[in-house]
């Protein structure tokens, strides 16, 4: 019930909607109620909505609005990209992406593989019906 | 304004060229271009007296004893005896239209579709069917083969604009297909049988035969297409199987 994911200098957030969609980033700054500073190692300082972005788990630690030099050796101390990866979320996104890129003649490959993995798995399970019965 | 002696030098040398070339002389063709620059289109550079003088209307007429050279007039063929005045006088004078000059051009082969690409249909009898593009023809139309002996689509014509190219090339090197062209596919007319009862049923009951080069030449394209086929793991099956959508696939969004 209590809030995990904090809005604080440090946290790693997914920017969800516009024109940076999909980037990480890292809040720098607070502005006020509704906007933060954010900045990334390959992007511009720039400000962004609070309801633009999505907080995840990561956290890093920075002061208030780091030099670029900091912040990416911050990121590179906390392993930033390697936790990201890692992640159930950051796993999905990276899937996500690979589907997406598929082209006519691998997504046939992929029916043909699905086809192949669910016979197997029913061969299986049918040997193992006749052992259980038997 | 030129004085008399530059006159007489150009008429000299204007008549004297063709009896005396100094060195060998590109053979005379017809001007393409004209003489008189467009400032403005409507308006030309020179006046006429300019263009009298620069088209050598002077020359011409010096060269033919001081007159233009012209044919005599045709002697007047004789009326049609019986010329009946035109039933119909249109009420108003109606303008011609412009004859139309345009040309049409083949169609511009898409930058995705090269020789060996696979290709979706997507209309006709072969709906769906993946086919390998072999070449455009002189008409814009582009000769597939299915294989057909993977997916039952033989040498056919199909349009750009209905096909789907897919990203997914293979190599035709080994194939030749000089010998086809929009003749090869023309269909033949059907002799126009009289208007009468019997000879109408008749025409129905002819049915078509494939000429048996049409059957060679299909084998002759595809036993190297096979070959190259069968060295990639999965493309017999997938030039096999129909495009399909399924729930929740959109179109717009899928990668080809």
């Amino acid at each position: 019930m209590p809030f995990k994911r904090y809005v604080e200098i440090g946290r790693v957030a997914l920017v969800n909607y516009g024109k940076e969609y999909g980037r990480l980033v890292v809040i720098v700054d607070v502005i006020d109620q509704n906007r933060a500073l954010v900045d990334a190692p390959d992007m511009v300082r720039g400000q962004i909505n609070f309801k633009r972005l999505s907080l995840t788990d990561i956290k890093i630690d920075i002061p208030r609005v780091p030099k670029k030099k900091t912040l990416i050796q911050a990121m590179e101390a906390a392993d930033v990209k390697n936790k990201w990866e890692n992640s159930s979320w950051g796993r999905k996104l990276i899937v996500q992406k690979r589907r997406a890129a598929l082209n006519d003649f691998d997504r046939f490959k992929v029916m043909v593989a699905k086809i192949k993995r669910g016979r197997a798995i029913r061969q299986e399970l049918v040997k193992l019906k006749r052992e259980n019965a038997a | 304004m030129l004085s008399l002696l530059v006159r007489r030098r150009r008429l000299l040398h204007h008549l004297l060229l063709p009896l005396f070339r100094p060195f060998p002389m590109a053979p005379s063709q017809p001007r393409t271009k004209s003489r008189n620059p467009l400032l403005i289109p409507g308006i030309g550079k020179f006046s006429r007296s300019k263009m009298y003088h620069k088209r050598g209307i002077w020359a011409i007429k010096a060269k033919h004893g001081g007159a233009f050279p012209r044919h005599d007039p045709k002697p007047a063929s004789p009326e049609p005896a019986s010329k009946k005045p035109p039933k119909f006088y249109p009420a108003d004078d109606v303008k011609t239209p412009v004859p139309n000059r345009r040309k049409p051009k083949p169609a511009k082969l898409r930058a995705s579709i090269t020789p060996g690409t696979v290709l979706i249909l997507l209309a006709g009898r072969f709906m769906g069917k993946r086919v390998v593009f072999l070449k455009q023809l002189s008409s814009g139309l582009l000769l597939i083969t299915g294989p057909f002996t993977v997916n039952g689509v033989p040498l056919r014509r199909v349009n750009q604009s209905y096909v789907v190219a897919t990203s997914t090339k293979i190599d035709i090197s080994g194939v030749n297909v000089d010998k086809f062209d929009d003749k090869y596919f023309k269909k033949e007319k059907k002799e126009r049988y009289k208007k009468s009862e019997s000879s109408f049923f008749e025409a129905e009951q002819e049915t078509k035969k494939l000429p048996k080069e049409r059957k060679e030449d299909q084998k002759v394209v595809d036993t190297p297409l096979i070959k190259a086929i069968e060295a990639v793991e999965n493309m017999r099956g997938y030039l096999g199987t129909k495009f399909t959508l399924r729930s929740g696939v959109k179109p717009h969004e899928l990668v080809f």
